[in-house]
């Protein structure tokens, strides 16, 4: 279906024909959301708002991103040690670009989930866990790359319309939970999640070349969260966003880790049982074993 | 080479965890203990959530624990009787303790909670062993010495509801057997230990068994109390991780036997004398953790 609708906006488009296009292994191509309406039901809802946002302010040269993913469906296997995906694209103008430098910023960022942060406090000599604070939706994974330092590629207010850099990211989920901008609670999220290598910023990762082609590598780590992974491209002048572009990629589980996995949450008293019988079956078979080596 | 396990949403070296498990199962052939109070922390320290540790763990019990109940039922040095007692009072403990330790999780609690217990129990047991030990070994030295007759009444067999226990020869109430049960139940579901640390001086000093039938009979009630609550936190928590428990029982299986051949090579004295010296290591490990300042104060949880 989405494909399909690709397809056909992609032939019905003699623009898009004539600007350069890397071809991903995957997922081909897909043009940004900003482009038009045709292409709405193909993109994320987020990318939908950001798109429309984008679409406000118009620039007198306009440019939009056209990007793609070496992977949009990453398997969870028995041996899974982390991955990386190759996140590329292109900028597509009607004019000629105007002066001034053009930046790029990829951000993928895992599931949602509430955490409870607890702070330890010392009584009767030892530490103890005694205020807590629940974050009711923190990013479990969030990785950003950039052509530059943030701080000086994206401005504060863009930054607070688009949720880009990671306190951003967090500080809306706490402030959503009535916590303040500079809680010790939120910042303490993501300084372990940090620490974790679970949040990762990189300044100057994106490789963006004669101001249209950009790659950057992001690493996604062995202990990642099953669900579905956002990747949102932005593209910027002077800080500002001129286009927004997002792909989901799948997490998923799969074989013997899935099967495990659907069992014990599905059929517990089955998977209890079932591990009895392996334990009980290895305890007689190393007992058995060993004494026929003894007697022997 | 790195697994990911299912349960525990995290990815371990294979390597590592075959070497946990062989160490564990080194130590628990040369001292004849279950080595879950030495696996269970250091599950810990490589990062696999407690909730699935201390699940897990129960899981290797029963293989451990099943494979030393078949050599004592060969030797028929099992007192079937009061192992049901024993089970009985196991079996109401682990259904408490598995409760509390969904409890403890919720509060925020359960870190701590596990720490002061292996610090109180391991302190208080590594302490009366190595004294034990220590005083066994001046015996040893004393020519002179004569063991002092066991007592065969000790307060509690006073008790009503009394029982007649055949194997271990003995008639005495029902209620201390059915109690330390429960006690060791709460203790293996909260702490992921088989318990037998804390059940074989119980028996032996408290309900006056023989001591030819109290391994036998410690395995016989670890064994089916560990399977109730294997299937209980799979059922309530779903912490059991069939992976973990695999690879680790692997290495568990082998490091026994590597284990039981060098017990049988170390004086029986010196042996309790380093069992102890362990058991108080870790306890005081444990209890620097609790105290000292933590460089990081916040914690993080789902």
């Amino acid at each position: 279906m989405l494909r399909i609708l690709v397809a056909i906006f992609l032939l019905a488009s003699p623009a898009l024909a004539q600007t350069a296009q890397p071809q991903g292994p995957t997922a081909g191509p897909i043009t940004s959301p900003a482009t038009g309406p045709a292409t709405a039901p193909t993109t994320a809802p987020a990318a939908g708002k950001a798109g429309a946002g984008a679409g406000t302010d118009h620039t007198p040269a306009r440019e939009t991103v056209v990007a793609g993913l070496s992977q949009n469906r990453i398997s969870i296997t028995a041996n899974f040690d982390g991955t990386g995906i190759l996140i590329f694209g292109a900028v597509k103008r009607t004019s000629p670009p105007p002066t001034g430098p053009l930046d790029v910023i990829i951000a993928v960022s895992g599931p949602e989930r509430a955490v409870t942060v607890r702070k330890k406090e010392r009584i009767a000599g030892i530490w103890v866990n005694r205020d807590s604070r629940k974050v009711s939706s923190a990013p479990t994974f969030y990785a950003i790359a950039s052509t530059g330092p943030l701080s000086r590629i994206l401005s504060k207010s863009e930054d607070m319309r688009y949720k880009i850099t990671i306190p951003r990211m967090v500080e809306e989920a706490a402030a959503a939970d009535g916590l303040s901008n500079l809680d010790e609670f939120a910042t303490a999220v993501i300084r372990i999640r940090k620490d974790n290598g679970l949040y990762v910023q990189r300044d100057k990762a994106v490789k963006l070349s004669d101001e249209t082609l950009f790659d950057t590598q992001i690493a996604l780590p062995a202990a990642l969260v099953e669900g579905d992974y956002k990747a949102r491209i932005f593209l910027l002048r002077e800080g500002k966003v001129l286009d927004a572009y997002t792909r989901t990629i799948a997490v998923r589980k799969v074989g013997m880790e899935r099967w495990i996995y659907n069992l014990a949450h599905e059929r517990p008293l089955i998977y209890g049982l079932l591990s009895l019988a392996i334990a009980i079956f290895a305890g007689w078979l190393a007992s058995t074993v060993f004494r026929l080596l003894r007697i022997s | 080479m790195q697994s990911y396990l299912p349960i525990a949403e995290v990815s371990v070296s294979i390597f590592l965890l075959l070497g946990l498990g062989t160490t564990v199962g080194i130590l628990s052939g040369m001292f004849g203990v279950g080595g879950g109070f030495i696996l269970t922390p250091l599950l810990f320290m490589i990062g696999i959530p407690p909730g699935v540790a201390v699940g897990t763990q129960g899981n290797l019990i029963v293989a451990s624990s099943f494979s030393g109940m078949l050599a004592h039922l060969r030797r028929k040095t099992v007192d079937f009787r009061m192992g049901l007692v024993l089970l009985a009072g196991g079996l109401v403990g682990s259904a408490v303790g598995v409760r509390l330790f969904h409890l403890l999780t919720a509060l925020g609690q359960v870190d701590l909670v596990i720490k002061l217990a292996y610090v109180l129990l391991l302190g208080i047991i590594g302490a009366l062993m190595l004294v034990e030990a220590l005083v066994a070994l001046k015996r040893r030295k004393d020519k002179n010495y004569k063991p002092a007759k066991r007592k065969h009444h000790s307060w509690v067999h006073g008790w009503p509801i009394k029982m007649r226990f055949r194997t271990s020869k003995l008639y005495i109430s029902a209620i201390p057997p059915f109690g330390i049960g429960i006690m060791v139940g709460i203790l293996s579901a909260i702490m992921g230990v088989g318990g037998g640390f804390l059940m074989l001086p119980a028996m032996i000093y408290i309900l006056g068994m023989p001591t030819k039938v109290v391994v036998g009979t410690s395995l016989f009630q670890i064994t089916f109390m560990s399977a109730f609550t294997t299937v209980l936190q799979a059922v309530e928590n779903q912490t059991v991780d069939l992976v973990l428990a695999f690879i680790l029982l692997i290495g568990g299986v082998i490091g026994a036997q590597i284990g039981t051949r060098i017990g049988e090579k170390i004086k029986a004295d010196t042996l309790r004398i380093l069992l102890a010296a362990m058991v108080l290591g870790i306890a005081i490990k444990l209890a620097f953790g609790l105290v000292l300042m933590p460089s990081e104060l916040f914690s993080i949880a789902f």
